[in-house]
């Protein structure tokens, strides 16, 4: 993955609670294979009306939110479903980061695998944002090495897992980090056989059905 | 969560499994600990997962995979289920639409590909993947399982940790059969006293989600405890540890006890004769300690809970089924007016308007919430001798509870009803197999998730418990079931 320090550009304000990921992307949609891209499908059903024409007024409809890069939303971004199509949606649309007061826990996760920045600001300085982004979106910066967040001359700060911020910014990859610990896993499965031998399954016994 | 700082390995410290024993612990502390390969300075820890099961939507993950050529580290404790994309209805006709043919087909062929054990369209047992594991033993108390699909906390109900991955999580899974994570807080759940006849472990978990909000638990792992909890059903701690992610929860779990072992015995997988018995007493000993401190204490008195439905497009939209609707005028907040607002006006409903003043079009009985023999019982006893008003579809939680419920009669007692008597999958829940809910068209479904479109574009869920789906059913609109029920039966 891309070393991931800082995401400029256009940020759209999305002032919606709880956007499960259902919302991000409706699971019609995730037979697709990836490689034809996953950013037409972004909040499809939200965004386009059952012809398939945009719905005048939704944010990203808005007259240049298509290059959006940020996006701002309310609190509990990406919760339900742990569909990491969601996140497929966000980033093939162009979208690098999301400010929201709350994520969604395997959302988080899945963001951090993908190269996009999930952000948590305070309630207050949400909907600071989501004020001054009104109407339409701006250029703002989010910089990963200092946490912070600029929108003009106004700078606000966001908190994210400590693991997770170097793991983007240096754009590693799990598998192969987890490679390295080979013997310890290794001694872990030794060791584990003898405290827990009941964990590993044998052969099926006929059952009670 | 990766722990690492430079290009080289640092950060270790031993398998606190090694220390066992110092200081008071949770269940979830011991699961947690005896798993733990690797403990990152920046808390993230390298997990051993003992149970990995995958669905057609895993393709993602096995796609990653052939990208980087790596083989499955341990087939062995990997099993796949078809479940998402399976059609419930003319099964031996094969599946209609080529694109989620495609999908089913390409599970069949990553799984022969790395020698992982398929529970097919054509396995008696094949099923919903979160009612086949524990079905099976598979699930046991203690283990750390995972599956990329969210309703993972289910198989907490047994006593291990149990959680939702995504693609990226389940292609480590598959090459390593380890996990990094962060440890999330610890909270404690405790229900006290008895359940009224009508009231069951849907309304605990509507009424603790409506209370806490979707993301009350986020950061947690909860550990329903209390005497309310420990006279559940195997099935009822399925029903309460599923929804646990409803409120944002990262898993949900229930000390293994008498019934759990109970439930297990002589299930396939578990182990058998006096390895079963070594087995618990190993598994009783995972039991919360006595001193040991939790991060958060909820408690709640299953006194006041009554049936409860949801009337908007969140989880937390819940309340008891003899209450009005909210009005976006007396909200606390201008977000959560907007909230209400756009909740009610994309489930075409109005302010103050009574919940027993909605008319309903359709039902679905099933999904990893509410399909196993339990449900079905419950849903039945309502239906007994009665219509439905609507027409509807009940499908199984697996081939099994199906054929179950087929000795036990019940699919007479749906059919009879009116409803439509289906195959096993996830089916109506995800609507991403054919079976969906029709646009504008009103449904009660004992399923997990009201979001807009969830049961298919337009379509509109209240979420409720089985009875309560079968009290909407032959009234035809969202009702109290407590009138309803058979003498003095809980259900």
């Amino acid at each position: 993955m891309t070393p991931l320090l800082r995401v400029e550009g256009p940020a759209c304000p999305l002032g919606m609670a709880n956007v499960d990921t259902d919302q991000l992307i409706p699971a019609r949609f995730m037979k697709t294979p990836r490689e034809q891209g996953y950013g037409r499908f972004l909040l499809h059903d939200l965004r386009f009306d059952d012809r398939g024409d945009p719905v005048a007024g939704f944010p990203l409809n808005l007259p240049g939110a298509q290059a959006s890069r940020i996006l701002v939303a309310r609190r509990n971004f990406g919760g339900g479903s742990s569909r990491e199509a969601a996140v497929y949606a966000l980033v093939d649309f162009g979208i690098r980061c999301v400010i929201a007061p709350s994520f969604g826990d395997i959302f988080v996760a899945n963001a951090g695998n993908n190269g996009l920045l999930p952000a948590r600001v305070d309630e207050t300085d949400c909907e600071d944002l989501l004020e001054r982004l009104a109407g339409t979106p701006r250029e703002m910066c989010v910089n990963l090495e200092t946490r912070t967040i600029t929108l003009e001359n106004l700078t606000y700060t966001f908190g994210i897992d400590p693991g997770l911020r170097h793991k983007l910014m240096n754009g590693w990859d799990d598998i192969d980090l987890t490679a390295r610990y080979g013997d310890e896993i290794a001694a872990f499965v030794r060791r584990d056989r003898r405290l827990r031998p009941w964990a590993e399954p044998g052969a099926p016994t006929e059952g009670k059905r | 969560m990766a722990c690492i700082t430079s290009n080289t390995k640092f950060c270790l410290s031993v398998n606190p499994a090694a220390v066992d024993g110092m200081s008071p612990r949770t269940l979830f502390d011991k699961v947690w600990h005896s798993h733990e390969i690797v403990h990152g300075e920046e808390g993230g820890s390298l997990l051993w997962v003992d149970r990995h099961f995958v669905h057609e939507g895993s393709f993602h993950a096995f796609d990653r995979l052939a990208q980087r050529e790596s083989p499955v580290a341990r087939p062995d404790l990997t099993f796949a289920v078809a479940d998402h994309y399976v059609p419930t209805r003319n099964r031996s006709d094969g599946i209609a639409d080529p694109e989620i043919r495609s999908v089913v087909d390409r599970l069949y062929r990553n799984t022969r590909r790395h020698g992982i054990r398929l529970f097919g369209l054509e396995d008696p047992r094949q099923g919903i993947v979160h009612v086949l594991g524990p079905e099976q033993g598979l699930t046991l108390p203690g283990l750390l399982t995972v599956c990329g699909d969210s309703h993972t906390s289910t198989h907490g109900a047994f006593g291990g940790v149990a959680f939702g991955i995504g693609a990226s999580e389940v292609a480590h899974v598959l090459a390593t059969q380890t996990l990094w994570q962060r440890k999330p807080r610890r909270m404690r759940m405790t229900i006290t006293g008895s359940l009224a006849p009508g009231s069951t472990a849907k309304d605990i978990a509507l009424t603790w989600i409506s209370r806490l909000g979707a993301d009350g638990a986020r950061g947690y792992a909860i550990e329903y405890a209390g005497d309310t909890v420990t006279s559940l059903s195997m099935e009822g701690r399925m029903t309460l540890c599923n929804l646990s992610i409803e409120g944002g929860a990262r898993c949900g779990m229930v000390a293994p006890d008498a019934v759990t072992f109970d439930y297990l015995r002589g299930r396939p997988w578990a182990p058998s004769g006096d390895a079963f018995d070594r087995a618990c007493q190993a598994w009783r000993a995972l039991a919360t300690d006595a001193e040991a401190e939790f991060d958060r204490e909820v408690t709640l008195d299953a006194g006041d809970i009554v049936p409860t439905v949801t009337w908007g497009t969140s989880p937390e939209d819940a309340l008891p089924v003899d209450g009005r609707l909210p009005d976006p005028t007396r909200a606390r907040d201008s977000a959560t007016a907007e909230h209400i607002a756009d909740a009610l006006s994309y489930m075409g409903l109005r302010p103050g308007q009574r919940i027993t003043d909605i008319t309903i079009d359709r039902v679905f009985i099933g999904s990893c919430t509410n399909a196993r023999i339990e449900d079905l019982e419950a849903a039945a006893s309502i239906l007994r001798g009665r219509r439905s008003r609507v027409p509807g579809m009940v499908s199984p939680g697996s081939t099994l509870v199906k054929r179950q419920a087929e000795a036990r009669g019940l699919d007479v007692v749906f059919r009879s009803a009116g409803l439509d008597w289906v195959d096993s999958g996830c089916s109506m829940c995800v609507a991403m197999n054919g079976d969906l809910l029709p646009p504008g068209e009103r449904c009660a479904s004992t399923t997990n998730r009201n979001f807009k479109g969830r049961q298919g574009p337009g379509g509109r869920t209240h979420l409720m418990s089985p009875v309560m789906v079968a009290a909407a059913a032959v009234t035809g609109h969202l009702s109290d079931v407590r009138p309803l029920l058979p003498d003095r039966e809980t259900a």
